[in-house]
C-alpha cells in the first residue's frame, strides 16, 4: 500500500445535548448525565429529544443567525470552537488551503416543512414562499455557512451518509489532507433533525421511535426494554492536520487517525447487516495495521432499535469475541442519536480516554438483552482500563452504509 | 397610517431583518443601503414583511420606490391607507 502522510486531531469543537465543550461533555459522560429532555414538535406533539443550548452569538451576528439554518449555526459554533481549541488563527493562514467537510444525515427537511407551514397560513399562495428557501436547503448549506462565517475560501461541502455521516466527514477530511488538497480540515458532522417533524413521524411509523416516562432513560441501547431511537441535535467538527504540520507549530495532538473503512450492505433500505459491519471493522483495523485484540475500546453505534443493536452485537462478537482487552461502550445512551453528528460526537466523547484511561459507560442497561451480550460491555458505571491506546469508532446508516474509524494514541 | 407610522413600520421591519444595525437615527432622504448594511436578500425580506403584515404587494418594477424612507412614505401611503401599524411582530 502506498505510504500516506499521518493525520492527527489538533482541535475539537462540539455541541452536545449534555455539553458544549469537550471537557464538559466528557465530564457528563463519566458522571452518567443524560442530555435527553421532553420535546414538543408540531403534528407529532410531545416526544423526547436531545437538545443543544449554546451561545450562537459567540460566532455569529444576529442577522447571520436569522438568515441561516440551525445546522449552519451548529456547524459555525463547532468550527469556531475547534479552531480556538486548536490554537489556529485563520488570519495567519491561507484560507484557500482550509477545507470544510461536514457530514449530514439529511438537510433541508426543516426549512421545507417551515415553508409549507408558512404558506398554508396563506392558502398556499406561493408569493409567501421565502426567497431564503433554496440557500437554506441546498445540500452544502451547513458547510457553506461555515465558509461564509469564517471567510474560508477552500473546498467546503457536505457529505450525505445517513447516520454514518459524522465518521465520513472525518474520513474525508483525513483523505483530503493526505492528498495534499488542503492543509487544515474542519471536519465531522452536524444535525438539526429534531426540528423536522418528519423524522419523528417516520421513525414512529417504522416502530423505531423511543419513548419512556423518564426522558433520561429513553435511549437504552442493549437493554431488553429498548424501544427505539431518541432523535437529537448536535455537532462535532475536528481540526485535522498532517502530523508534520501539527508538530511544526507545536500543536496539541489528541490522537491519530490510524485507519478507516467505509462499505455498503447492498441488502436493504433500513435493516443493517452484521456480515458487512464485520467486514467494515476488519477493514479499518487492517488499514491501521492492527489485530482485533489490539483495540482497547469500541465506541458502538447502537441506536436502541431491537434489531439494529442485535446485528451490531453479532458483528462485535465475531470480530472481538476472542479479545479480552477490548471493551465496548455507547454514547447514544446519554445523548440519543445525533444523526449526522453521531459518528464525530461519539468519538469525541471517547477521545479523552487516551489521557484518563477511562471508558465511559453505556447507561440505561437495566436488563441486558441476551442477544446484545458482548464481551466487556461497559454498563452503567464507567470503568478504568488503566491505559487506552486504540479506539474503534463505529457508525452505520440507512441504505446500508457502514463506517469504522481507528483512532490511536499519538506516539511520535 | 400617517407618515410617522409608515416610517415606524418600515424601521421596525428593518430592525427585524437586520438586528445588528442601529436603526434609531435613519435619515429619511438618504438611501437606506447607504446608511445600513442591507443586501438584495434583505430587501426581498422587507417586501415579504410588507406582504405578510399589511397585505401590500410590491411588484419588482416598483422596488426602486423603496430606496429611501421618504420614497417608502410616498409609495406606500395610498396602499396603507386605513391599515393599522403592526410593530414587533
Amino acid at each position: 500500500m502506498m505510504s500516506l502522510p499521518r493525520v492527527v486531531i489538533t482541535g475539537v469543537g462540539l455541541a452536545s445535548p449534555n455539553g458544549n465543550s469537550l471537557p464538559e461533555f466528557r465530564q457528563n459522560l463519566l458522571a452518567g448525565v443524560s442530555g435527553v429532555k421532553p420535546w414538543t414538535i408540531r403534528h407529532v406533539g410531545e416526544t423526547q429529544a436531545g437538545q443543544c443550548d449554546f451561545d450562537a452569538l459567540r460566532w455569529q451576528k444576529r442577522k447571520e443567525l436569522r438568515r441561516g439554518t440551525r445546522a449552519g449555526s451548529i456547524g459555525i459554533w463547532c468550527a469556531g470552537e475547534a479552531l480556538k481549541d486548536a490554537g489556529i488563527d485563520l488570519d495567519q493562514r491561507d484560507r484557500a488551503r482550509v477545507g470544510v467537510y461536514v457530514g449530514t444525515t439529511e438537510h433541508g427537511n426543516v426549512e421545507t416543512e417551515n415553508q409549507i407551514h408558512e404558506v398554508a397560513q396563506y392558502q398556499f399562495d406561493l408569493s409567501y414562499w421565502s426567497h431564503h428557501h433554496n440557500p437554506r436547503t441546498v445540500a452544502n448549506n451547513p458547510a457553506g455557512e461555515i465558509a461564509l462565517g469564517f471567510g474560508i475560501t477552500g473546498p467546503a461541502y457536505c457529505i450525505g451518509a445517513a447516520c454514518a455521516a459524522g465518521n465520513l466527514g472525518l474520513v474525508h477530511g483525513a483523505q483530503m489532507l493526505q492528498l495534499g488538497e488542503v492543509d487544515l480540515a474542519l471536519c465531522g458532522g452536524v444535525s438539526e433533525s429534531i426540528h423536522t417533524f418528519g423524522i419523528f413521524a417516520s421513525f414512529r411509523a417504522q416502530g423505531a421511535l423511543a419513548s419512556h416516562a423518564d426522558p433520561a432513560k429513553a435511549s437504552r441501547p442493549f437493554d431488553r426494554a429498548r424501544n427505539g431511537i431518541v432523535v437529537s441535535e448536535g455537532g462535532c467538527l475536528y481540526a485535522l492536520e498532517r502530523l508534520e504540520d501539527a508538530q511544526r507549530r507545536g500543536a496539541r495532538i489528541y490522537g491519530e487517525v490510524a485507519g478507516h473503512c467505509v462499505n455498503s450492505d447492498a441488502s436493504d433500505f433500513v435493516l443493517p447487516l452484521a456480515e458487512r459491519q464485520n467486514e467494515c471493522m476488519r477493514g479499518a483495523l487492517a488499514r491501521a495495521g492492527i489485530a482485533p485484540h489490539e483495540v482497547d475500546l469500541v465506541s458502538s453505534h447502537a441506536t436502541a432499535t431491537p434489531l439494529g443493536d442485535q446485528q451490531e452485537c453479532e458483528a462485535l462478537r465475531a470480530v472481538f469475541g476472542d479479545s479480552s482487552r477490548t471493551h465496548v461502550n455507547n454514547t447514544k445512551s446519554f445523548i440519543g442519536h445525533t444523526m449526522g453528528a453521531a459518528g464525530a460526537l461519539e468519538l469525541a466523547g471517547n477521545l479523552p480516554s487516551f489521557e484518563d484511561g477511562w471508558a465511559h459507560a453505556t447507561i440505561n442497561v437495566d436488563d441486558l438483552d441476551p442477544a446484545c451480550e458482548v464481551r466487556n460491555l461497559v454498563t452503567n458505571q464507567p470503568r478504568s482500563l488503566g491505559r487506552i491506546d486504540t479506539i474503534l469508532n463505529l457508525s452505520f446508516g440507512m441504505l446500508g452504509i457502514n463506517s469504522a474509524v481507528v483512532l490511536r494514541r499519538f506516539c511520535a | 397610517m400617517n407618515r410617522a407610522e409608515i416610517i415606524q413600520s418600515i424601521v421596525d421591519i428593518i430592525h427585524t431583518i437586520a438586528p445588528d444595525e442601529d436603526v434609531s437615527d435613519l435619515k429619511t432622504d438618504v438611501r437606506l443601503r447607504e446608511q445600513i448594511e442591507l443586501d438584495s436578500m434583505d430587501f426581498l425580506d422587507i417586501v415579504m414583511e410588507l406582504r405578510k403584515r399589511y397585505g401590500v404587494h410590491v411588484p419588482e418594477e416598483d422596488y426602486k420606490e423603496l430606496a429611501t424612507l421618504d420614497g417608502c412614505v410616498a409609495y406606500l401611503s395610498p396602499k396603507l391607507q386605513g391599515k393599522s401599524l403592526k410593530v414587533g411582530v
